[in-house]
């Protein structure tokens, strides 16, 4: 049977973002993939260099417009780690909260984005409806429903809003027993686990090489979880569990599913318990308006280990920043897992990879 | 502060003569500046006797007198993070490619290549990623104008690669 | 048991229509042209519209009419819009809600008093009809490289063989065009027609997402025929016969002469080895209808719309709305051979009487207990396609081939064994 090159992408109904995966079947079966992304690049690096530290905030909010919290948090936080600022507890903890809150509404746009790949478009409605009693709590802590510009360099733009823990309780309840309808619609359905079990297979060995980071390590069985690993704001205060699979048959859609889902859970035990935690104070401090030094963070962001790399050199801009994707080293790893299935597998191994193309090509 | 001084010293006592700048600079970083010439073999320690298996990023930065090739590891096991800067020079912007050592080099260099201009030699595979493949200029050189000053440039001298 | 509101036949029917008001205009006619007048001429006119032929063809060309309109533009309309608006309730929303208060124009408008009230909020029943006109008034292209004729025809060859089920397709014993002796294989012949049609239009598109899709249409559509017609064979093993009228006939029997069990009839599905066919009759007709979870074919994810990508306007309004038209016709199979057809008890019977015969009307009657239950089961079909994700092209055909038809034999076994040894075992069935 001979063998061609289809092009999936990059206008897609059903690949989230705008980016080709060319992949080359024989019958049924892939035998190779390449990516080709750069569609959405914007120069962010470049256009970066001429604003000043502060309002570089608003560009990293657009980096993944889903999640867009924690991408200005890993940029603030770099800037910090430059500038040698030690942000106030209040701060720190708040920040907690914005990015819990961020991960699961990133991980339900993520489920909203999946079902429709298997064909269980119910999911799609399900999950976009909890996702905006979480863009709520966004937009009354915020101010914004998405790029909230919300971190700032030695803090966060605003205090908590009266009530907040209230509202959280409230909500955080809802979402609970919302999960389990999910879980029964989803995990517990036999064809899902049919279409993702065996599915896209990566060895920890090969994930770790290619940079693979995130859930997407966690489902091949190694514990590795930044905010445990290197505990950056007040994660070593909060109690909860990195959701690795445990298991010997890791690393496949299902695992990688099922670890990203179970995330949302842990959020939820962590906003729980910030929201009582949270101690009175300034949260935020006064950065510098020039600076200089370099300085790197890595957080943990919805998708894997996200690092800015700012370097100063004395003036009220940054020198060079440099983004450093988990999606884009993730993407290098995607013909690995591609190679050995078969075509209808391709959306369902992408999507449990969770792409964020705005990331990805900076 | 005791496991991040072991490692410099580990790493110093090693390649005695490699390193202009070896030290800890924050908790739980080991910054060191080498030259270009030594790479592969400092990562190649690096990363099969002293366990940094995770290469997070490799950033290029264009300093005007040099570049400089900047490389992120990661134990898994320790948590230690070494940032090792290799200095190019900037007429000849070739350095060894670590693609051998770890695969999640391959994308980095490329995206390097591409914005920056620095070649990355034994790459499988260097082209553009990001920008379109017939794009002529490295853009994130120092040399290539900023967005404030490029409006004042021409499309015709933008084509035909004037300033 | 109830009885039918069409009888004894619909041709009957419509030829006492037809031939009723062709006599009344030709006595009118006649009336109208007395001898000795100068148009006199027209008096053959009036003999000629009481001819037997014409009267027959008219009769035929109204009961035709009527039968397609009820089945592909009423019916059709109806599940349509019972599908949308069950599966926005599962995904807690409203649904379609364009009714006839969204029409911009008097009275809707003005005299119906909702002028402070929002246009958009009523039932949603002529929803599909404007989906209808937006389809019909877009262009209709044609791509430059694909096979014009093929492409032309195939999706007149999907929809007109799924018109052509309804020739034989009884809504009651009465509502039928045409009563033959072998009206099962008929719709069953008819509806595997359409799969040859998917298969054309994949390919004459010239597009490798249709030919893959048309493909894998052709691959799963072939591969449930076989079930579907095996599960078909136990039925006919207790039946005897392969027209649906007496199918639905013998269904009506009571289960047990006296008793507790006299009340039930014996429906295909209360016996055991029916109700295994029924399992996999179930499962491959869902397949034939190409609804999730089979709908591989033209899945939106992966293949744009599978074998469907290339056709625009009216054309791929006809192959998108036949598919619903297929479910009607796959539910109403279902219903006929498992779930009694039509029978159903009646509560009352109102017997008014018109010119000195007493004609009895039933207040439920055949047709509105047939149209109860094939929506029920059309509801089914549609809680599961929304429900559960898509099952895989090459899992699909390992379900068709490895786990149908060993069930499908199974039940055929198990028929043939009750229906020689059932009275020496007691009756069982």
């Amino acid at each position: 049977m001979a063998e061609f090159w289809v092009n999936m992408g990059p206008q897609h109904p059903m690949t989230h973002g705008l980016w080709n995966m060319r992949v080359k079947i024989s019958g049924e079966t892939i035998t190779d993939a390449e990516p080709e992304i750069g569609y959405l690049h914007r120069g962010y690096e470049k256009i970066m260099e001429v604003r000043e530290f502060q309002k570089n905030v608003v560009l990293t909010d657009r980096l993944c417009y889903v999640s867009s919290v924690t991408w200005s948090h890993a940029y603030a936080l770099a800037c910090e780690k430059m500038m040698g600022l030690e942000v106030p507890p209040r701060g720190q903890w708040i920040r907690v909260i914005s990015l819990e809150i961020q991960r699961l509404a990133s991980h339900l746009m993520w489920l909203a984005a999946y079902g429709p790949d298997l064909g269980l478009l119910t999911a799609l409605l399900w999950a976009l409806r909890e996702r905006e009693l979480f863009l709520d709590l966004l937009q009354l802590l915020t101010g914004a429903r998405m790029n909230q510009n919300f971190p700032r360099v030695g803090g966060v733009r605003n205090d908590l809003p009266p009530d907040f823990d209230k509202y959280c309780a409230k909500i955080i309840k809802h979402f609970r027993g919302k999960l389990d309808e999910y879980k029964r619609l989803m995990h517990d359905s036999k064809i899902f686990r049919m279409r993702t079990q065996g599915v896209g297979r990566i060895s920890a060995a090969d994930a770790i090489d290619w940079g693979v980071t995130g859930p997407n390590l966690r489902a091949c069985g190694v514990d590795v979880d930044l905010r445990r690993l290197e505990p950056y704001e007040t994660y070593d205060e909060v109690d909860f569990e990195p959701q690795v699979w445990k298991g010997g048959d890791g690393g496949d859609s299902y695992a990688r599913f099922i670890c990203r889902f179970n995330e949302m859970r842990e959020s939820c035990d962590i906003i729980e318990q910030a929201v009582k935690k949270i101690p009175a104070g300034p949260y935020r401090a006064k950065a510098p308006r020039r600076a200089e030094g370099e300085g790197f963070a890595r957080t943990e962001d919805s998708r894997g280990e996200a690092l800015f790399y700012v370097i100063g050199d004395g003036d009220d801009r940054p020198y060079r920043v440099k983004i450093r994707s988990p999606v884009y080293c993730t993407m290098a790893a995607t013909p690995l897992m591609l190679r050995g299935n078969k075509m209808a597998d391709v959306v369902s191994i992408l999507g449990s990879v969770d792409v964020c193309v705005g990331e990805m090509d900076k | 502060m005791g496991a991040e001084e072991d490692l410099a010293k580990a790493v110093r006592e090693r390649f005695p003569s490699a390193f202009k700048e070896l030290g800890v600079v924050r908790p739980r970083v080991v910054k060191g500046v080498i030259d270009r010439k030594d790479l592969v073999e400092i990562c190649f320690y690096l990363k099969e006797e002293l366990g940094f298996a995770h290469l997070s990023c490799i950033s290029a930065v264009d300093w005007k007198d040099h570049f400089e090739s900047v490389y992120h590891l990661y134990n898994y096991k320790t948590g230690m993070t070494l940032q090792l800067n290799a200095w190019i020079p900037t007429d000849d912007p070739k350095i060894a490619s670590v693609v051998s050592l770890w695969n999640a080099a391959n994308y980095h260099e490329r995206e390097a290549w591409d914005l920056m201009g620095v070649v990355y030699e034994g790459h499988p595979k260097l082209e553009r990623i990001l920008l379109p493949k017939d794009f002529r200029y490295h853009p994130l050189r120092k040399d290539f104008p900023q967005e404030t000053e490029r409006q004042y440039i021409t499309r015709r001298k933008l084509k035909t690669g004037g300033r | 048991m109830s009885g039918a509101l069409v009888s004894p036949d619909l041709f009957t029917l419509c030829k006492v229509l037809v031939g009723g008001i062709l006599r009344i205009l030709s006595d009118g006619v006649l009336a109208a042209t007395p001898v000795g007048s100068p148009v006199e001429g027209l008096r053959g006119l009036g003999y000629f519209l009481v001819e037997d032929w014409l009267v027959t063809l008219l009769a035929w060309v109204v009961a035709i009419t009527i039968m397609v309109t009820w089945a592909a533009a009423i019916q059709l309309l109806t599940i349509m819009w019972m599908e949308r608006k069950f599966y926005a309730r599962l995904q807690d929303r409203y649904g379609i809600m364009v009714s006839i208060w969204s029409l911009p124009f008097w009275p809707f408008s003005w005299w119906a008093k909702r002028r402070n009230k929002p246009t958009h909020r009523g039932l949603g029943y002529l929803q599909n009809v404007a989906d209808g006109v937006k389809l019909i008034q877009k262009e209709n292209i044609t791509p430059a490289s694909a096979d014009r004729a093929m492409f032309h025809t195939a999706p007149v060859m999907i929809a007109s063989s799924t018109i052509l089920i309804f020739a034989a397709l009884p809504f009651s014993e009465g509502f039928v065009i045409a009563n033959v002796p072998l009206s099962l294989l008929f719709i069953l012949a008819t509806f595997s027609i359409a799969p040859l049609g998917i298969l054309i239009a994949g390919w004459a598109s010239n597009n490798k997402y249709s030919l893959i899709g048309g493909m894998r249409a052709a691959a799963q559509l072939m591969a449930y025929e076989i079930p579907l017609l095996l599960a078909i064979v136990a039925v006919l093993i207790y039946s005897g016969t392969l027209n649906v009228i007496d199918i639905v006939q013998r269904q009506e029997v009571p289960l047990a002469a006296s008793g507790p069990l006299s009340y039930i009839p014996s429906w295909n599905i209360f016996s055991i080895p029916q109700f295994i066919g029924f399992a996999v009759f179930f499962v491959a007709i869902m397949a034939e209808m190409e609804r999730i979870p089979f709908d591989i074919p033209e899945a939106e994810a992966e293949l744009v719309e599978g074998w469907t990508t290339e056709y625009t306007g009216m054309r791929f309004g006809l192959v998108f709305g036949f598919k619903w038209l297929r479910a009607l016709a796959g539910s109403a199979l279902v219903v006929i051979l498992y779930f009694g057809g039509w029978s159903g008890p009646v509560f009352t019977t109102l017997t008014p009487y018109v010119g000195g015969t007493a004609i009895p009307i039933p207040i439920i009657p055949h047709e509105v207990w047939f149209l109860l239950k094939v929506y029920f089961v059309f509801l089914i079909f549609v809680w599961i396609s929304w429900s559960v994700p898509r099952v895989r092209i090459d899992q699909i055909l390992n379900i068709g081939w490895k786990k149908l038809i060993p069930l499908s034999l199974l039940a055929i076994i198990v028929a043939a064994v009750f229906a020689a040894f059932g009275p020496y075992l007691g009756g069982i069935r």
